[in-house]
């Protein structure tokens, strides 16, 4: 079997090994992960314990030093283009331009996607996060909120199966960042996989269909929704983080 | 390729349409290009002595500063908001990148040398007509965007990259400085082509290197 096509395999996200190190830093220290397809992870851990870092690698904004990641059944470093297609990041920062309307902005990466009938999905996804109104408005005159909605639907612009979530809730205030939660409820309807990092432990657990925190680089714990069950998991978090002893 | 080149152009109109709606780049560096111009007209006065020996310098002194300052801006627009990782997560190869802001620089840079241009020939008493001074502008201008563009994406990610475009720049770019004084003097002077055939040649093979090193080296440029 060539081994760059997608395999039978079950996971959407596959990673072995990932080391990542700048200079004497170690920022990832054999990084093993693996998701199903459709599940939603959520990675918790304190501020420069690699949550970034690892979402970089699995969007392929950076190498890792060391391991392998295969996204759908492929390996990363063979077929950069093809998984690109599939995958999809939203941080805190939004990708957006400013001095662009938020219809020319979804048009420039949907060309550079070659997203097929361009004004219909643009037309979908801007009325799937409710910015009808401001789409003609220029990106940097919307609200946070609504530039980070308006960078949801950047990202879903092409359909992406897998969706990197880093900290997407971050600087906003609770109006914008109770609208994101709802768009965040059903972003993995269906068939879509996502892996979130973020801090606010209540709404991750609310999010996810399993958690990681994340600690120094390491994965110190990992479980799924049914396990967390009538379990205190902050005090699991303070139990397993450095921040919380 | 036809889908290639969309892509070189969906950045490069993305840039135009940016600077179009900001004239961030273009008004800062045209005054700065006009008020070289304007001095050394004062300081050196006009004459044939003036025109053969310091003109195609201070043309070139006016074009390659202004230039400097609208380069710097090439890729700060796309540190801001983390657009860069926006457009490294796009699937394309990292060259299309570098063509589309290459073609967005050399269109600046361009768009500089038309308002320039005409201004220093007629505050030097020179004929505004010089179809060859075109051709010297634009082959220097390509080998100015190709070590530019690749340079302001190395200095965007320093701390000091107002600082550091020029140091790094300057001196790559030297041969196409020096070429494109020594191939715009005989154009002033109703000089033949002769007199400024080997510059131009120099001037191609420049742009030619400074291209496929381009292409070749942003990759890892932009890279962390």
């Amino acid at each position: 079997m060539d081994k760059d096509m997608p395999s039978s395999s079950t996971w959407a996200v596959e990673a072995r090994g990932i080391e990542k190190t700048y200079g004497e830093t170690r920022a990832l220290r054999g990084i093993d992960l693996t998701v199903n397809r459709g599940e939603c992870i959520v990675i918790f851990g304190p501020n420069g314990a690699g949550k970034t870092t690892l979402l970089k690698i699995l969007s392929m904004l950076i190498k890792p030093s060391a391991g392998s990641v295969r996204l759908d059944g492929i390996d990363i470093s063979k077929k950069a283009a093809q998984i690109k297609r599939r995958i999809s990041l939203v941080g805190n920062q939004t990708f957006l331009y400013d001095n662009l309307t938020v219809y020319e902005n979804l048009k420039f990466y949907g060309r550079m996607y070659d997203v097929i009938d361009l004004e219909k999905r643009i037309r979908d996804v801007i009325s799937w996060v409710q910015l009808e109104s401001r789409l003609h408005d220029r990106a940097g005159t919307l609200s946070r909120g609504l530039q980070q909605r308006a960078s949801f639907a950047r990202a879903v612009l092409h359909d992406p199966s897998i969706l990197f979530l880093d900290e997407p809730d971050v600087g906003l205030d609770p109006h914008a960042s109770a609208m994101v939660s709802e768009i965040l409820g059903n972003i993995n309807s269906g068939s879509r996989t996502v892996v979130m990092t973020t801090h606010n432990l209540e709404r991750g657990l609310e999010l996810g269909d399993s958690v990681i925190i994340l600690e120094k680089g390491r994965v110190v714990y990992r479980a799924s929704r049914q396990e967390l069950k009538g379990a205190d998991f902050r005090q699991i978090y303070n139990r397993y983080t450095e921040t919380g002893k | 390729m036809n889908k290639t080149f969309t892509k070189v152009f969906t950045i490069f109109w993305k840039d135009i349409l940016t600077e179009l709606r900001t004239r961030e780049i273009i008004i800062s560096v045209l005054v700065f290009a006009l008020l070289v111009l304007v001095i050394f007209s004062f300081a050196f006065g006009t004459g044939v002595d003036v025109t053969e020996m310091a003109a195609p310098g201070i043309l070139w002194v006016a074009l390659t500063f202004g230039g400097v300052i609208g380069l710097n801006r090439t890729f700060a627009l796309e540190k801001e908001n983390s657009r860069l990782e926006g457009l490294m997560l796009c699937p394309v190869d990292r060259a299309v990148i570098y063509w589309g802001k290459l073609a967005g620089s050399f269109t600046f840079m361009l768009a500089l040398a038309v308002v320039v241009t005409p201004i220093f020939l007629a505050l030097f008493n020179l004929p505004v007509f010089l179809p060859r001074l075109v051709l010297v502008i634009v082959l220097a201008l390509i080998g100015f965007a190709a070590v530019g563009t690749l340079f302001s994406a190395l200095a965007v990610n320093t701390r000091a990259r107002d600082i550091m475009l020029p140091i790094l720049f300057l001196p790559v770019v030297v041969p196409v400085i020096v070429s494109a004084v020594k191939a715009t003097a005989p154009v002033l002077t109703g000089a033949p082509w002769a007199d400024m055939s080997t510059w131009l040649q120099i001037l191609v093979a420049f742009d030619i290197i400074y291209l496929v090193a381009g292409t070749i080296v942003f990759e890892y440029v932009i890279e962390e």
